[in-house]
């Protein structure tokens, strides 16, 4: 008997690359299709893992793409206790309506925080040994041998003593009916073969070639295509549309309205567009009308002196400390809100029937996009199909809110048909979940002999938790917001406290590439070369002081500075900066190499970075997402600000709000030190370092401190 | 009506006269390829040849295309299952993270190459001014290097 499931497939895939694109796709295909396909019939051995008759093994991924590698890393977890042949392993997406329907066998979905590998690792592992010992015992069984004479390597099974073989493709009819063991073995790390080499990505030969695997390339019977306008203000609500200029537009299905939404349907995506341009639409703005980035500022401004902060983490007497210090150093630092900018805009395409709804996602979450498909299409969740796409970029926007889902489920419902929604990305810059503003005032006080004794650290600004989840509040506040600065703060200060004033805005804020650490490694490492200034120390020197009883981080800084050469003469005009910071269970040590241009702009020239993230499942990956936090990182402390004006975003498109080009990225070398025992997180740790190492290497070059965010506004040639 | 002559196909397409290639490419003849980015030339994640020229296709008004032939992503390989020297090299080198812009990408490069067939790392510098989110640039800079050796070399891609 067959253990494989009914699932509704993405058969598209498949399907629409044998027809060069221009195949219509056709809906809820049933797993049982796969069978009329070129693969063959499949056997589900456990429910991540399916083999094929001639060795090609499946591997289920819960997890969302949306760059970082994950199809590739988290197949390779599987393979490596399965014993298959690398190159014969294939990646899918597993449904998320199927994980609801079997009792959550793929566990959660959920793909954020840098955590994919470390929270997968254990249950992917199991899940290739269990499916190779029933190779094994399937195998054993039809040569009549004990199970423990066989081996099986590279997707064959042999019996050591004869020499007989049975590939996996061979035996996994068979496999299929043996009872899993209830417990399995694993390698020990020094046994792993494929786990910590680099391996070419599963997904890169769809990406060289075009294939349609994003959300926005779906296309479907029948299917519309619509474009929203929402309301500019933050959380103003729709009064009236005037829709008299679209009697003369051709195409135009219909205009579907809602209280914080006005969305145009036609049968192309650029009528669409004309027509929500055409549209005359009047907005309640509410309170929020009134908001400014001046006003915000003023805002937080108020909460660095005021007296409702929350302190997260307290060590000793930091104002006994400070009186009695030596010498004082203080500053203040803001920075501004950021946009995720994901280079494929906002869209869902959904279908919606009396008794089922349908829709495929660019989506971080997909049993969160199913949850809110079901909520907006007023069925149970039972009901509801969710097709989980290739992302073209996530970095947090698409996952906590999934609003395309809501909308393009509310407006297929209206419409009857199939509808693809795609934001503008005028929508997409105006209409995000910004990576909250902040601000912080940060006091020292240093001994006489420059050795630091007090660190007190006062935060202000808004709180992603509150907006999110605020019973995750403990004892009335955001630890969250206080990422990188409480018990994650590696120096050894006898004297500390880090506090949280909280001031919130109307503008909606969310998880942006390394969340909360973003701002506070800015805020941290930038002052901690002030003290080290203070104390006449060099600043590597200084952190290393700070850093004698933490073995791991001084690793890592060390891996940073010897293979940057610090202290080693530069080019004319390049001067260096460092920085170190503990995020998403990893550390991450960055050198960087910049100069002043003749307009008075930072240029970076080499970023080395370092970092230990335990295992290390796909060396490649590492150094992928290193390069490309670097990119990240560094486009926000170039130019990124999204500025508030009347209640609503001043920025629109990549001509004001600037994105990095080919010709500003840094040589970036990643050095990864394979520390092993824990899972570490990669996507996002090499983000907080890089702001502070920039801004101290822009101090060296020109002795102005940079307090604020981004450097477009300041002008470092009077320096 | 418009004539179009797209990867060596002729399409006739009723569609209105300001509608960018773009989306004529992708809602009328199912060429999902080319992407859409940002509607305003900025990114280059919708460039396309026309006539061998790379052309920023969101921005791009189908009746200003006339009788120019115009090539995708998809019609770029020489054909079956073979790859163009760019993205043999983009394959080979691993260059796509989340892969959204590189069909853009791809494009711009391939014509650039044509332009400049050894490019130097200013020339790359100044040529391509697409926008990755994912900063895969070190990768393309390395795999443009490469993919201009394939054509030197007269290497077929594999």
């Amino acid at each position: 008997m067959s253990r494989r499931p009914h699932i509704h497939r993405r058969a598209f895939l498949a399907g629409i690359a044998a027809s060069g694109g221009a195949l219509t796709l056709s809906f809820d295909i049933p797993f049982g299709a796969r069978a009329a396909r070129a693969l063959g019939s499949g056997v589900e051995i456990t429910a991540w893992i399916v083999i094929e008759p001639d060795d090609t093994v499946i591997i289920r991924v819960a997890k969302s793409e949306m760059g970082q590698g994950g199809f590739t890393a988290l197949p390779m977890l599987v393979a490596e206790e399965l014993e298959c042949d690398w190159s014969k392993v294939k990646a899918e997406f597993a449904p998320p309506h199927e994980n609801r329907r079997r009792n959550r066998v793929w566990g959660n979905m959920s793909t954020g925080a840098s955590r994919s590998i470390a929270t997968s690792q254990n249950d992917l592992r199991r899940a290739g040994a269990t499916a190779r010992e029933m190779l094994i015992a399937a195998a054993a069984a039809r040569w009549n041998v004990p199970g423990s004479e066989c081996t099986a390597a590279s997707s064959i099974i042999t019996h050591v003593p004869s020499g007989r073989t049975v590939t996996f493709g061979g035996i996994a009819a068979a496999a299929a009916k043996v009872a899993p063991p209830a417990k399995v073995a694993l390698k020990d790390p020094k046994d792993w073969n494929l786990i910590g080499t680099s391996q070419r990505r599963l997904d890169v030969a769809d990406k060289v070639t075009g294939k349609p695997i994003y959300a926005i390339d779906v296309r479907l019977p029948e299917m519309l295509y619509a474009t929203i306008v929402q309301c500019p203000v933050f959380k103003g609500t729709l009064k009236a549309v005037d829709d008299s200029a679209l009697v003369q537009m051709k195409g135009i299905h219909r205009v579907v309205k809602h209280q914080d939404f006005v969305a145009v349907v036609a049968d192309n995506w650029w009528r669409a567009k004309k027509a929500a341009e055409a549209l005359l639409v009047t907005w309640d703005f509410g309170d929020g009308a009134g908001v400014s980035s001046g006003t915000i500022r003023a805002s937080l401004h108020e909460g660095l002196g005021a007296n409702d902060a929350r302190a997260g983490r307290t060590d000793g007497d930091v104002d006994r400390a400070l009186a009695q210090a030596a010498k004082r150093v203080e500053a203040d630092y803001e920075v501004p809100f950021l946009a995720h900018a994901t280079m494929e805009p906002q869209n869902c395409t959904a279908h919606v029937t009396a008794d089922k709804v349908e829709v495929w996602a660019p989506t971080q979450d997909g049993e969160t996009a199913l949850a809110v498909a079901a909520d907006a299409a007023g069925l149970p969740a039972g009901k509801v199909v969710v097709h989980k796409m290739m992302l073209g970029g996530g970095f947090g926007r698409r996952g906590i809110f999934q609003d395309f889902v809501r909308q393009a489920v509310l407006i297929a419902k209206e419409v009857g048909r199939p509808v693809k929604l795609v934001w503008t990305r005028e929508e997409d810059t105006r209409h995000g979940f910004y990576r909250p503003v902040a601000a912080a005032r940060m006091t020292a006080g240093l001994g006489a002999d420059g050795t630091l004794s007090a660190l007190k650290i006062r935060t202000s600004g808004q709180s992603i938790i509150a907006a999110v989840s605020p019973r995750v509040m403990r004892f009335g506040v955001d630890r969250n917001f206080l990422q990188g600065l409480l018990e994650d703060m590696p120096y050894d200060v006898p004297n500390y406290l880090v506090d949280f004033a909280m001031r919130n805005t109307h503008v909606p804020v969310g998880v942006w590439r390394s969340v909360n650490h973003s701002q506070n490694a800015f805020f941290k490492e930038c002052f901690v070369d002030e003290m080290a200034h203070a104390a006449g120390a060099d600043p590597y020197a200084f952190r290393r002081k700070l850093l004698d009883k933490k073995p791991q981080q001084l690793a890592v800084l060390d891996a940073a500075a010897k293979n940057a050469g610090w202290g080693s003469p530069t080019p004319a005009g390049v001067f260096r900066g460092i920085a170190i910071h503990d995020s998403q269970s990893s550390i991450c040590a960055q050198v960087i190499e910049a100069s002043i241009d003749h307009n008075g702009q930072a240029r970076v020239h080499r970023v080395v970075s370092a970092i230990d993230a335990g295992h290390v499942v796909n060396p490649r990956t590492v150094e992928m997402q290193t390069e490309s936090a670097i990119a990240y990182g560094l486009t926000a402390a170039l130019y990124g600000e999204i500025n508030i004006k009347d209640g609503r975003v001043a920025q629109s498109n990549f001509h004001d709000y600037r994105m990095l080009r080919l010709a500003e990225m840094p040589l970036v070398e990643t050095v990864i030190l394979q520390s092993g025992g824990f899972w570490g997180g990669v996507g996002e740790t090499p983000v907080p370092p890089l702001a502070p190492a920039l801004c101290n290497a822009i101090f060296a070059a020109t002795g102005k401190r940079i307090r604020s965010l981004p450097l477009k506004n300041h002008d470092l040639r009077n320096a | 009506m418009a004539r179009l002559t797209v990867n060596g196909e002729s399409h006739e397409v009723d569609v209105d006269p300001d509608m960018p290639l773009l989306w004529v490419l992708r809602d009328t003849l199912g060429l999902v390829g080319t992407k859409f980015g940002c509607g305003v030339a900025q990114c280059g994640a919708c460039t396309v040849h026309v006539d061998g020229k790379p052309v920023r296709s969101c921005s791009l008004p189908v009746s200003a295309v006339g009788t120019s032939a115009i090539t995708t992503i998809e019609g770029l390989a020489p054909g079956g299952d073979a790859l163009h020297p760019v993205q043999a090299a983009w394959l080979e080198l691993g260059v796509p993270q989340c892969g959204y812009c590189q069909s853009g990408m791809i494009m711009a490069v391939a014509a650039f190459l044509k332009e400049k067939p050894a490019p130097s790392d200013a020339d790359i510098d100044a040529a391509v001014t697409n926008i990755c989110r994912c900063g895969t640039y070190q990768r393309i800079r390395a795999a443009i290097h490469a993919a201009a050796g394939l054509r030197v070399s007269g290497m077929k891609s594999p």
